[in-house]
Protein backbone atom coordinates (compact mmCIF):
# COMPACT_ATOMS: atom_id res chain seq x y z
CA UNK A 1 0.00 0.00 0.00
CA UNK A 2 1.15 3.35 -0.93
CA UNK A 3 -0.08 4.72 2.23
CA UNK A 4 1.63 2.36 4.84
CA UNK A 5 -0.37 3.66 7.86
CA UNK A 6 -0.58 1.87 11.53
CA UNK A 7 -3.30 0.42 12.36
CA UNK A 8 -5.95 1.87 14.09
CA UNK A 9 -7.52 0.53 17.47
CA UNK A 10 -7.01 -3.51 17.15
CA UNK A 11 -10.49 -3.84 19.12
CA UNK A 12 -11.91 -1.56 16.14
CA UNK A 13 -14.39 -3.70 14.53
CA UNK A 14 -15.07 -1.46 11.87
CA UNK A 15 -11.24 -1.59 10.26
CA UNK A 16 -10.77 -4.63 9.16
CA UNK A 17 -7.45 -6.69 8.82
CA UNK A 18 -4.95 -6.85 5.61
CA UNK A 19 -3.89 -9.97 5.18
CA UNK A 20 -6.58 -11.59 3.14
CA UNK A 21 -6.54 -12.58 -0.46
CA UNK A 22 -7.53 -10.01 -2.87
CA UNK A 23 -11.28 -11.00 -4.18
CA UNK A 24 -10.89 -11.08 -8.31
CA UNK A 25 -12.71 -9.71 -10.70
CA UNK A 26 -12.82 -6.42 -9.04
CA UNK A 27 -13.45 -4.16 -11.70
CA UNK A 28 -16.36 -4.10 -13.56
CA UNK A 29 -16.61 -3.41 -17.29
CA UNK A 30 -18.53 -0.16 -16.89
CA UNK A 31 -18.11 3.20 -18.29
CA UNK A 32 -16.76 6.06 -16.29
CA UNK A 33 -19.65 8.24 -17.61
CA UNK A 34 -22.84 6.84 -17.51
CA UNK A 35 -25.71 7.09 -20.54
CA UNK A 36 -29.14 6.54 -20.07
CA UNK A 37 -29.73 2.86 -21.03
CA UNK A 38 -33.45 4.14 -22.82
CA UNK A 39 -31.45 6.87 -24.80
CA UNK A 40 -28.96 4.65 -25.47
CA UNK A 41 -31.19 2.09 -26.97
CA UNK A 42 -33.40 4.84 -28.98
CA UNK A 43 -30.12 5.86 -30.41
CA UNK A 44 -28.74 2.62 -30.98
CA UNK A 45 -32.15 1.78 -32.76
CA UNK A 46 -31.65 5.54 -34.68
CA UNK A 47 -28.32 4.46 -36.04
CA UNK A 48 -29.69 1.10 -37.15
CA UNK A 49 -32.08 2.54 -39.28
CA UNK A 50 -29.92 4.92 -40.89
CA UNK A 51 -27.46 2.38 -41.44
CA UNK A 52 -29.85 -0.18 -42.82
CA UNK A 53 -31.19 2.80 -45.26
CA UNK A 54 -28.00 3.80 -46.06
CA UNK A 55 -26.55 0.43 -46.77
CA UNK A 56 -29.65 -0.42 -48.97
CA UNK A 57 -29.21 2.93 -50.88
CA UNK A 58 -24.87 1.78 -51.37
CA UNK A 59 -26.27 -1.55 -53.18
CA UNK A 60 -28.53 -0.11 -55.08
CA UNK A 61 -25.60 2.27 -56.22
CA UNK A 62 -23.42 -0.97 -56.46
CA UNK A 63 -26.29 -3.06 -58.42
CA UNK A 64 -26.69 -0.09 -61.23
CA UNK A 65 -22.98 0.25 -61.26
CA UNK A 66 -22.99 -3.29 -61.91
CA UNK A 67 -25.76 -3.57 -64.55
CA UNK A 68 -24.72 -0.69 -66.34
CA UNK A 69 -21.44 -2.29 -66.86
CA UNK A 70 -22.98 -5.49 -67.85
CA UNK A 71 -25.09 -3.38 -70.36
CA UNK A 72 -22.33 -1.60 -71.67
CA UNK A 73 -20.01 -4.44 -72.01
CA UNK A 74 -22.90 -6.28 -74.10
CA UNK A 75 -24.17 -4.03 -76.26
CA UNK A 76 -20.81 -2.00 -77.02
CA UNK A 77 -19.33 -5.43 -78.43
CA UNK A 78 -22.44 -5.98 -80.46
CA UNK A 79 -23.95 -3.81 -83.73
CA UNK A 80 -26.98 -4.57 -86.05
CA UNK A 81 -27.95 -3.70 -89.27
CA UNK A 82 -31.61 -3.03 -90.29
CA UNK A 83 -33.17 -3.63 -93.58
CA UNK A 84 -36.44 -2.06 -93.88
CA UNK A 85 -38.70 -3.30 -96.15
CA UNK A 86 -39.22 -1.71 -99.55
CA UNK A 87 -41.92 -3.10 -101.94
CA UNK A 88 -39.07 -2.20 -104.90
CA UNK A 89 -36.26 -3.91 -103.93
CA UNK A 90 -35.48 -7.82 -102.98
CA UNK A 91 -34.83 -7.78 -99.53
CA UNK A 92 -33.31 -11.01 -99.29
CA UNK A 93 -30.81 -9.40 -102.06
CA UNK A 94 -30.17 -6.30 -100.05
CA UNK A 95 -29.14 -8.79 -96.87
CA UNK A 96 -27.02 -10.37 -98.65
CA UNK A 97 -24.91 -7.21 -99.89
CA UNK A 98 -25.22 -6.20 -96.51
CA UNK A 99 -23.97 -9.18 -95.08
CA UNK A 100 -21.14 -9.36 -97.47
CA UNK A 101 -20.27 -5.72 -96.81
CA UNK A 102 -19.98 -6.26 -93.14
CA UNK A 103 -17.54 -9.62 -93.80
CA UNK A 104 -15.36 -7.42 -95.68
CA UNK A 105 -14.84 -5.31 -92.89
CA UNK A 106 -11.67 -5.95 -90.24
CA UNK A 107 -12.58 -5.75 -87.02
CA UNK A 108 -15.80 -7.76 -87.75
CA UNK A 109 -15.71 -10.88 -85.63
CA UNK A 110 -18.80 -12.72 -87.21
CA UNK A 111 -22.04 -11.29 -89.33
CA UNK A 112 -25.36 -13.52 -88.89
CA UNK A 113 -28.55 -13.02 -90.57
CA UNK A 114 -31.28 -13.04 -88.10
CA UNK A 115 -33.98 -15.59 -89.87
CA UNK A 116 -37.89 -14.55 -91.04
CA UNK A 117 -39.23 -16.62 -88.60
CA UNK A 118 -36.77 -15.38 -85.64
CA UNK A 119 -37.11 -11.70 -86.58
CA UNK A 120 -40.98 -12.29 -86.73
CA UNK A 121 -41.14 -14.08 -83.36
CA UNK A 122 -39.54 -11.25 -81.64
CA UNK A 123 -42.82 -9.33 -82.28
CA UNK A 124 -44.77 -11.82 -80.54
CA UNK A 125 -44.56 -10.56 -76.97
CA UNK A 126 -46.11 -7.42 -78.90
CA UNK A 127 -48.67 -8.64 -81.69
CA UNK A 128 -49.11 -12.02 -79.92
CA UNK A 129 -48.40 -15.64 -81.89
CA UNK A 130 -50.36 -17.32 -84.34
CA UNK A 131 -50.24 -13.69 -86.48
CA UNK A 132 -49.57 -14.18 -89.91
CA UNK A 133 -46.93 -11.33 -90.13
CA UNK A 134 -46.16 -11.74 -94.24
CA UNK A 135 -48.29 -8.98 -95.20
CA UNK A 136 -46.80 -6.26 -92.47
CA UNK A 137 -43.68 -4.74 -93.33
CA UNK A 138 -40.94 -5.87 -90.90
CA UNK A 139 -37.53 -5.24 -91.17
CA UNK A 140 -35.29 -7.72 -90.79
CA UNK A 141 -31.85 -7.42 -89.16
CA UNK A 142 -28.12 -8.86 -89.31
CA UNK A 143 -26.37 -8.97 -86.40
CA UNK A 144 -22.77 -8.11 -85.95
CA UNK A 145 -20.42 -9.34 -83.74
CA UNK A 146 -17.10 -7.16 -83.17
CA UNK A 147 -13.50 -8.27 -82.28
CA UNK A 148 -12.35 -7.52 -79.03
CA UNK A 149 -10.32 -4.37 -79.07
CA UNK A 150 -10.80 -3.87 -82.91
CA UNK A 151 -12.06 -0.58 -84.12
CA UNK A 152 -13.07 -0.36 -87.29
CA UNK A 153 -14.54 2.81 -89.01
CA UNK A 154 -18.43 2.58 -88.37
CA UNK A 155 -18.57 5.79 -89.86
CA UNK A 156 -17.31 4.81 -93.19
CA UNK A 157 -18.46 1.35 -93.04
CA UNK A 158 -21.86 3.08 -92.44
CA UNK A 159 -22.15 5.15 -95.39
CA UNK A 160 -20.77 2.47 -97.88
CA UNK A 161 -23.86 0.56 -96.87
CA UNK A 162 -26.45 3.27 -97.68
CA UNK A 163 -25.09 3.98 -101.00
CA UNK A 164 -24.92 0.26 -101.76
CA UNK A 165 -28.38 -0.60 -99.74
CA UNK A 166 -30.07 2.44 -99.57
CA UNK A 167 -32.70 0.86 -97.07
CA UNK A 168 -29.99 -0.11 -94.58
CA UNK A 169 -29.12 1.25 -91.26
CA UNK A 170 -26.09 0.82 -89.23
CA UNK A 171 -27.43 1.00 -85.62
CA UNK A 172 -24.26 1.08 -83.31
CA UNK A 173 -26.28 1.35 -80.19
CA UNK A 174 -24.31 4.28 -79.06
CA UNK A 175 -27.52 6.34 -78.28
CA UNK A 176 -28.91 3.18 -75.81
CA UNK A 177 -25.46 3.11 -74.24
CA UNK A 178 -25.19 6.89 -73.55
CA UNK A 179 -28.59 6.81 -72.36
CA UNK A 180 -27.84 3.82 -70.06
CA UNK A 181 -24.98 5.23 -69.08
CA UNK A 182 -26.75 8.28 -67.70
CA UNK A 183 -29.60 6.43 -66.03
CA UNK A 184 -27.13 4.31 -64.65
CA UNK A 185 -24.78 7.24 -63.31
CA UNK A 186 -27.99 9.44 -62.12
CA UNK A 187 -29.25 5.74 -60.22
CA UNK A 188 -25.60 5.81 -58.61
CA UNK A 189 -25.04 9.38 -57.56
CA UNK A 190 -28.50 9.98 -56.35
CA UNK A 191 -27.50 6.92 -54.02
CA UNK A 192 -23.97 8.52 -53.07
CA UNK A 193 -26.52 11.48 -51.68
CA UNK A 194 -28.73 9.36 -50.24
CA UNK A 195 -26.01 7.89 -48.37
CA UNK A 196 -24.21 11.18 -47.42
CA UNK A 197 -27.62 12.73 -46.23
CA UNK A 198 -27.95 9.44 -44.10
CA UNK A 199 -24.67 9.86 -43.13
CA UNK A 200 -25.08 13.31 -42.09
CA UNK A 201 -28.18 12.24 -40.09
CA UNK A 202 -26.71 9.83 -38.01
CA UNK A 203 -23.67 12.69 -36.94
CA UNK A 204 -26.39 14.96 -36.03
CA UNK A 205 -28.34 12.70 -34.02
CA UNK A 206 -25.24 11.50 -32.39
CA UNK A 207 -24.40 15.05 -31.73
CA UNK A 208 -27.24 15.74 -29.81
CA UNK A 209 -27.64 12.84 -27.68
CA UNK A 210 -23.59 13.65 -26.96
CA UNK A 211 -25.22 16.73 -26.16
CA UNK A 212 -27.97 15.30 -23.77
CA UNK A 213 -25.68 12.59 -21.85
CA UNK A 214 -23.19 15.56 -21.37
CA UNK A 215 -25.49 17.28 -19.31
CA UNK A 216 -26.78 14.50 -17.84
CA UNK A 217 -23.79 13.54 -16.96
CA UNK A 218 -22.49 16.76 -15.80
CA UNK A 219 -21.42 16.07 -12.32
CA UNK A 220 -19.79 12.91 -13.42
CA UNK A 221 -17.50 15.21 -15.69
CA UNK A 222 -16.90 17.72 -13.31
CA UNK A 223 -15.87 14.89 -10.26
CA UNK A 224 -13.69 13.32 -13.15
CA UNK A 225 -12.10 17.03 -13.62
CA UNK A 226 -11.61 17.37 -10.32
CA UNK A 227 -10.08 13.93 -9.61
CA UNK A 228 -7.81 14.72 -12.17
CA UNK A 229 -9.32 13.69 -15.23
CA UNK A 230 -7.81 15.97 -18.32
CA UNK A 231 -10.50 16.83 -21.34
CA UNK A 232 -9.04 14.13 -23.41
CA UNK A 233 -9.49 11.11 -21.26
CA UNK A 234 -13.10 12.36 -20.76
CA UNK A 235 -13.59 13.09 -24.18
CA UNK A 236 -12.45 9.33 -24.77
CA UNK A 237 -15.03 7.74 -22.02
CA UNK A 238 -17.43 9.69 -24.22
CA UNK A 239 -16.42 8.06 -27.56
CA UNK A 240 -15.51 4.86 -26.78
CA UNK A 241 -19.36 4.51 -25.36
CA UNK A 242 -20.70 6.11 -28.45
CA UNK A 243 -18.39 4.13 -30.63
CA UNK A 244 -19.60 0.81 -28.92
CA UNK A 245 -23.38 2.05 -29.54
CA UNK A 246 -22.48 3.25 -33.33
CA UNK A 247 -20.89 -0.35 -34.07
CA UNK A 248 -23.74 -2.05 -32.41
CA UNK A 249 -26.44 -0.02 -34.35
CA UNK A 250 -24.16 -0.08 -37.55
CA UNK A 251 -24.13 -3.84 -37.29
CA UNK A 252 -27.41 -4.60 -36.52
CA UNK A 253 -28.66 -1.63 -39.88
CA UNK A 254 -25.82 -3.25 -42.03
CA UNK A 255 -26.59 -6.94 -41.01
CA UNK A 256 -30.59 -6.45 -42.03
CA UNK A 257 -30.08 -4.49 -45.22
CA UNK A 258 -27.49 -7.68 -46.41
CA UNK A 259 -30.27 -9.71 -45.25
CA UNK A 260 -33.24 -8.04 -47.38
CA UNK A 261 -30.03 -7.57 -49.91
CA UNK A 262 -29.71 -11.59 -50.20
CA UNK A 263 -33.83 -12.24 -49.79
CA UNK A 264 -34.55 -9.72 -52.92
CA UNK A 265 -31.84 -11.46 -54.67
CA UNK A 266 -33.15 -15.40 -53.81
CA UNK A 267 -37.12 -14.65 -54.57
CA UNK A 268 -35.64 -12.70 -57.64
CA UNK A 269 -33.90 -16.00 -58.92
CA UNK A 270 -37.28 -17.93 -57.92
CA UNK A 271 -38.87 -15.69 -59.88
CA UNK A 272 -36.79 -15.43 -62.86
CA UNK A 273 -39.05 -17.97 -65.22
CA UNK A 274 -41.67 -15.30 -65.08
CA UNK A 275 -41.95 -12.73 -68.27
CA UNK A 276 -41.80 -9.58 -65.56
CA UNK A 277 -38.53 -11.24 -63.83
CA UNK A 278 -37.18 -11.64 -67.14
CA UNK A 279 -37.43 -8.02 -67.97
CA UNK A 280 -36.17 -6.89 -64.68
CA UNK A 281 -32.94 -8.86 -65.21
CA UNK A 282 -32.76 -7.47 -68.29
CA UNK A 283 -32.84 -4.48 -66.83
CA UNK A 284 -30.73 -5.10 -63.57
CA UNK A 285 -29.07 -8.14 -65.05
CA UNK A 286 -29.16 -11.10 -61.69
CA UNK A 287 -30.28 -9.33 -59.05
CA UNK A 288 -26.54 -9.76 -57.13
CA UNK A 289 -24.54 -6.65 -55.62
CA UNK A 290 -21.59 -8.90 -55.54
CA UNK A 291 -18.49 -8.95 -53.38
CA UNK A 292 -18.16 -5.38 -53.81
CA UNK A 293 -21.79 -4.18 -53.02
CA UNK A 294 -21.37 -6.09 -49.63
CA UNK A 295 -17.46 -4.45 -49.00
CA UNK A 296 -19.73 -1.39 -49.44
CA UNK A 297 -22.57 -2.12 -46.97
CA UNK A 298 -20.15 -3.02 -44.64
CA UNK A 299 -18.19 0.09 -44.82
CA UNK A 300 -21.38 2.55 -44.35
CA UNK A 301 -21.70 0.07 -40.85
CA UNK A 302 -18.08 1.49 -40.00
CA UNK A 303 -18.03 4.66 -41.32
CA UNK A 304 -21.54 5.14 -39.18
CA UNK A 305 -19.49 3.64 -35.95
CA UNK A 306 -16.32 5.65 -36.92
CA UNK A 307 -19.06 9.39 -36.88
CA UNK A 308 -20.64 8.40 -34.17
CA UNK A 309 -17.23 8.17 -32.58
CA UNK A 310 -15.79 11.41 -34.05
CA UNK A 311 -19.12 13.65 -33.43
CA UNK A 312 -19.22 12.37 -29.61
CA UNK A 313 -15.24 13.34 -29.39
CA UNK A 314 -15.48 16.71 -31.36
CA UNK A 315 -18.91 17.59 -29.54
CA UNK A 316 -17.80 16.64 -26.00
CA UNK A 317 -14.56 18.61 -26.14
CA UNK A 318 -16.40 21.90 -27.49
CA UNK A 319 -18.47 21.22 -24.99
CA UNK A 320 -15.82 20.83 -21.92
CA UNK A 321 -14.36 24.23 -23.56
CA UNK A 322 -17.49 25.72 -23.03
CA UNK A 323 -17.35 24.31 -18.99
CA UNK A 324 -14.26 25.21 -19.33
CA UNK A 325 -14.92 29.00 -20.23
CA UNK A 326 -18.10 28.72 -17.85
CA UNK A 327 -15.63 28.68 -15.01
CA UNK A 328 -13.12 31.25 -15.80
CA UNK B 1 2.28 25.41 -1.66
CA UNK B 2 -0.86 27.63 -1.67
CA UNK B 3 -1.16 31.17 -1.39
CA UNK B 4 -4.16 33.69 -1.24
CA UNK B 5 -3.35 37.15 -1.55
CA UNK B 6 -6.52 39.58 -1.57
CA UNK B 7 -8.58 37.08 -2.94
CA UNK B 8 -12.00 38.58 -3.57
CA UNK B 9 -15.18 36.58 -5.30
CA UNK B 10 -18.36 37.40 -6.33
CA UNK B 11 -20.88 35.46 -8.57
CA UNK B 12 -22.26 37.73 -11.21
CA UNK B 13 -23.26 41.32 -10.18
CA UNK B 14 -23.87 40.04 -6.96
CA UNK B 15 -22.10 41.12 -3.60
CA UNK B 16 -18.81 39.78 -2.91
CA UNK B 17 -19.20 36.39 -1.33
CA UNK B 18 -15.57 36.32 0.07
CA UNK B 19 -13.51 39.45 0.77
CA UNK B 20 -9.58 40.48 0.71
CA UNK B 21 -8.71 36.76 1.47
CA UNK B 22 -5.07 35.70 2.92
CA UNK B 23 -3.37 32.46 3.87
CA UNK B 24 -1.26 30.14 3.34
CA UNK B 25 -1.17 26.64 3.09
CA UNK B 26 2.40 25.12 3.84
CA UNK B 27 3.73 21.66 2.64
CA UNK B 28 3.11 18.61 5.55
CA UNK B 29 0.94 21.24 7.48
CA UNK B 30 -2.48 20.80 9.44
CA UNK B 31 -4.85 23.17 9.67
CA UNK B 32 -8.90 23.29 9.86
CA UNK B 33 -11.00 25.63 7.97
CA UNK B 34 -13.67 26.80 10.21
CA UNK B 35 -16.68 29.15 10.42
CA UNK B 36 -20.48 29.04 10.42
CA UNK B 37 -22.62 27.43 7.78
CA UNK B 38 -22.64 29.51 4.56
CA UNK B 39 -19.74 31.24 5.52
CA UNK B 40 -17.91 30.00 1.98
CA UNK B 41 -15.70 27.36 3.27
CA UNK B 42 -17.18 25.28 0.41
CA UNK B 43 -16.68 28.19 -1.81
CA UNK B 44 -13.32 28.65 -0.85
CA UNK B 45 -11.96 25.12 -1.14
CA UNK B 46 -13.42 25.40 -4.54
CA UNK B 47 -10.88 28.10 -5.38
CA UNK B 48 -8.17 26.20 -4.07
CA UNK B 49 -9.60 23.25 -6.37
CA UNK B 50 -9.46 25.61 -9.31
CA UNK B 51 -13.06 24.68 -10.03
CA UNK B 52 -13.98 28.41 -9.44
CA UNK B 53 -11.65 31.27 -10.60
CA UNK B 54 -11.56 34.43 -8.47
CA UNK B 55 -12.85 37.92 -9.34
CA UNK B 56 -9.84 39.37 -8.40
CA UNK B 57 -6.63 38.84 -6.31
CA UNK B 58 -3.54 36.53 -6.75
CA UNK B 59 -4.27 32.64 -6.03
CA UNK B 60 -0.64 31.11 -6.14
CA UNK B 61 -0.46 27.06 -6.54
CA UNK B 62 2.21 24.70 -6.49
CA UNK B 63 4.31 28.13 -6.85
CA UNK B 64 2.54 29.12 -10.20
CA UNK B 65 -0.16 31.87 -10.57
CA UNK B 66 -3.12 30.35 -11.26
CA UNK B 67 -4.75 33.03 -13.95
CA UNK B 68 -1.96 32.06 -16.28
CA UNK B 69 -2.34 28.21 -16.26
CA UNK B 70 -3.23 26.19 -18.63
CA UNK B 71 -5.11 23.02 -19.32
CA UNK B 72 -2.51 20.78 -19.29
CA UNK B 73 -0.96 22.60 -15.87
CA UNK B 74 -4.53 22.35 -14.33
CA UNK B 75 -4.79 18.71 -14.42
CA UNK B 76 -1.06 18.12 -13.25
CA UNK B 77 -2.04 20.22 -10.20
CA UNK B 78 -5.58 18.55 -9.79
CA UNK B 79 -3.34 15.30 -9.78
CA UNK B 80 -1.01 16.66 -6.69
CA UNK B 81 -4.65 17.27 -4.39
CA UNK B 82 -7.32 14.79 -2.96
CA UNK B 83 -10.81 16.46 -2.54
CA UNK B 84 -13.38 14.78 -0.25
CA UNK B 85 -16.77 16.41 -0.74
CA UNK B 86 -19.03 17.01 1.57
CA UNK B 87 -21.70 15.50 -0.38
CA UNK B 88 -19.23 12.60 -1.46
CA UNK B 89 -19.91 13.26 -4.91
CA UNK B 90 -19.07 9.36 -5.89
CA UNK B 91 -20.28 7.92 -9.06
CA UNK B 92 -23.49 6.05 -8.66
CA UNK B 93 -22.89 3.91 -11.08
CA UNK B 94 -19.91 2.46 -9.98
CA UNK B 95 -19.07 0.11 -7.42
CA UNK B 96 -16.74 1.39 -3.77
CA UNK B 97 -13.73 -0.15 -5.31
CA UNK B 98 -14.22 1.65 -9.21
CA UNK B 99 -14.98 5.09 -7.36
CA UNK B 100 -11.90 4.88 -4.52
CA UNK B 101 -9.72 3.47 -8.04
CA UNK B 102 -10.99 6.53 -9.44
CA UNK B 103 -8.11 9.06 -9.24
CA UNK B 104 -5.51 6.19 -10.04
CA UNK B 105 -8.09 5.23 -13.39
CA UNK B 106 -7.76 8.51 -14.83
CA UNK B 107 -4.36 8.34 -14.98
CA UNK B 108 -4.18 5.63 -17.11
CA UNK B 109 -2.77 3.12 -14.78
CA UNK B 110 -3.44 -0.47 -15.63
CA UNK B 111 -5.79 -2.12 -13.13
CA UNK B 112 -3.49 -4.63 -12.08
CA UNK B 113 -1.14 -1.93 -11.13
CA UNK B 114 -3.64 -0.78 -8.43
CA UNK B 115 -5.39 -2.86 -7.31
CA UNK B 116 -4.14 -4.48 -4.21
CA UNK B 117 -3.43 -0.93 -2.95
CA UNK B 118 -7.21 0.23 -3.21
CA UNK B 119 -8.38 -2.81 -1.45
CA UNK B 120 -5.85 -2.77 0.82
CA UNK B 121 -7.27 1.30 1.82
CA UNK B 122 -10.69 -0.03 1.20
CA UNK B 123 -10.51 -2.71 4.41
CA UNK B 124 -8.52 -0.13 6.16
CA UNK B 125 -10.90 2.34 6.38
CA UNK B 126 -13.43 -0.85 6.94
CA UNK B 127 -15.12 -1.14 3.81
CA UNK B 128 -13.39 -4.24 2.42
CA UNK B 129 -17.08 -5.58 2.65
CA UNK B 130 -18.85 -3.26 1.13
CA UNK B 131 -16.13 -2.48 -1.91
CA UNK B 132 -18.54 -4.64 -4.66
CA UNK B 133 -21.14 -2.37 -3.83
CA UNK B 134 -22.28 0.93 -5.95
CA UNK B 135 -23.45 4.19 -3.28
CA UNK B 136 -26.73 4.19 -3.48
CA UNK B 137 -27.05 1.14 -1.07
CA UNK B 138 -24.54 2.65 1.11
CA UNK B 139 -24.99 4.62 4.83
CA UNK B 140 -23.68 8.33 4.81
CA UNK B 141 -20.77 6.99 7.15
CA UNK B 142 -19.83 4.20 4.43
CA UNK B 143 -19.82 7.03 1.87
CA UNK B 144 -17.92 9.41 3.97
CA UNK B 145 -15.15 6.48 4.11
CA UNK B 146 -15.31 6.00 0.35
CA UNK B 147 -14.47 9.63 -0.63
CA UNK B 148 -12.05 10.10 2.10
CA UNK B 149 -10.21 6.79 0.56
CA UNK B 150 -10.62 7.93 -2.75
CA UNK B 151 -9.10 11.46 -1.87
CA UNK B 152 -6.08 9.83 -0.44
CA UNK B 153 -5.51 6.78 -2.67
CA UNK B 154 -2.98 9.00 -5.25
CA UNK B 155 -0.83 10.00 -2.42
CA UNK B 156 -1.61 13.75 -2.83
CA UNK B 157 0.35 16.41 -1.60
CA UNK B 158 -2.35 18.11 -0.39
CA UNK B 159 -6.04 16.46 0.74
CA UNK B 160 -8.76 19.31 1.21
CA UNK B 161 -11.74 17.77 3.36
CA UNK B 162 -15.12 19.34 3.29
CA UNK B 163 -17.14 18.18 6.73
CA UNK B 164 -15.59 15.13 6.44
CA UNK B 165 -16.78 14.05 9.80
CA UNK B 166 -20.13 15.49 9.18
CA UNK B 167 -22.12 12.04 8.56
CA UNK B 168 -20.37 9.96 10.86
CA UNK B 169 -20.47 9.14 15.27
CA UNK B 170 -18.21 10.85 17.19
CA UNK B 171 -16.42 7.70 17.17
CA UNK B 172 -16.16 7.19 14.13
CA UNK B 173 -15.57 11.00 13.20
CA UNK B 174 -12.07 10.79 15.22
CA UNK B 175 -10.62 7.43 13.33
CA UNK B 176 -11.12 9.51 10.33
CA UNK B 177 -9.44 12.80 11.69
CA UNK B 178 -6.78 10.09 12.77
CA UNK B 179 -6.59 9.11 9.36
CA UNK B 180 -5.69 12.94 8.55
CA UNK B 181 -3.23 12.83 10.86
CA UNK B 182 -1.39 10.12 10.14
CA UNK B 183 -1.56 11.07 6.23
CA UNK B 184 0.08 14.75 7.48
CA UNK B 185 2.51 12.75 9.47
CA UNK B 186 2.93 11.23 5.86
CA UNK B 187 4.11 14.39 4.15
CA UNK B 188 0.82 15.46 3.11
CA UNK B 189 -0.92 18.91 4.08
CA UNK B 190 -4.52 18.48 5.31
CA UNK B 191 -6.99 21.02 5.17
CA UNK B 192 -10.17 20.02 6.83
CA UNK B 193 -13.46 22.17 7.04
CA UNK B 194 -15.19 21.65 9.72
CA UNK B 195 -17.50 23.64 12.40
CA UNK B 196 -17.62 20.57 14.57
CA UNK B 197 -15.99 22.24 17.79
CA UNK B 198 -15.43 18.95 19.40
CA UNK B 199 -13.63 17.63 16.48
CA UNK B 200 -11.13 20.79 16.24
CA UNK B 201 -10.36 20.38 20.12
CA UNK B 202 -9.57 16.54 19.48
CA UNK B 203 -6.41 17.67 17.90
CA UNK B 204 -5.20 20.96 18.26
CA UNK B 205 -4.09 23.06 14.69
CA UNK B 206 -4.26 26.49 13.21
CA UNK B 207 -7.54 27.12 12.48
CA UNK B 208 -9.01 29.11 9.42
CA UNK B 209 -11.91 31.34 10.67
CA UNK B 210 -13.83 32.69 7.84
CA UNK B 211 -17.07 34.89 8.54
CA UNK B 212 -19.00 37.24 6.49
CA UNK B 213 -16.31 36.51 3.81
CA UNK B 214 -13.30 38.00 5.39
CA UNK B 215 -10.86 35.08 6.92
CA UNK B 216 -8.26 35.67 9.45
CA UNK B 217 -6.24 32.87 10.83
CA UNK B 218 -6.44 31.76 14.61
CA UNK B 219 -3.19 30.00 15.67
Amino acid sequence: MVISMSMPDPGNADFEPEDRPLPSNLRRDQPLVPIDTVAARALMAVIAILTFLAALSAGAAVLAARASEQWRGAVANEMTIQIRPDSRRDIEGDIGRAVAMAQAIDGIESVRAVPRAESDKLLEPWLGAGLDLVELPVPRLIVLKLRAGAGPDLTAFGAALRREVPTAILDDHRLWVRRLSTMASTIILSGAAVVLLVLTAAALAVAFATRGAMAGSRDSVEVLHLVGADDAFIAREFQSRFVRLGLRGGAIGGAAAILVIGLLGFLSSRWRTAPEAEQLQAMFGAFEIGWSGYVAVILVAVVVAAISGLVSRVTVRHHLRVLAGGTA
Amino acid sequence: MVRFENVGLRYGMGPEVLKDINFSIAPRSFQYLTGPSGAGKTTLMRLVLMALQPTRGLVNLFGQDVSRLDAATLTAFRRRMGIVFQDFRLLDHLTLYENVALPLRVLGKEESSYRAEVVELLRWVGLGERMHAVPSVLSGGEKQRAAIARAVIGRPELVLADEPTGNVDPALGRRLLRLFMELQSLGTAVVIATHDLALMELYDAPRLVLADGHLHVDA
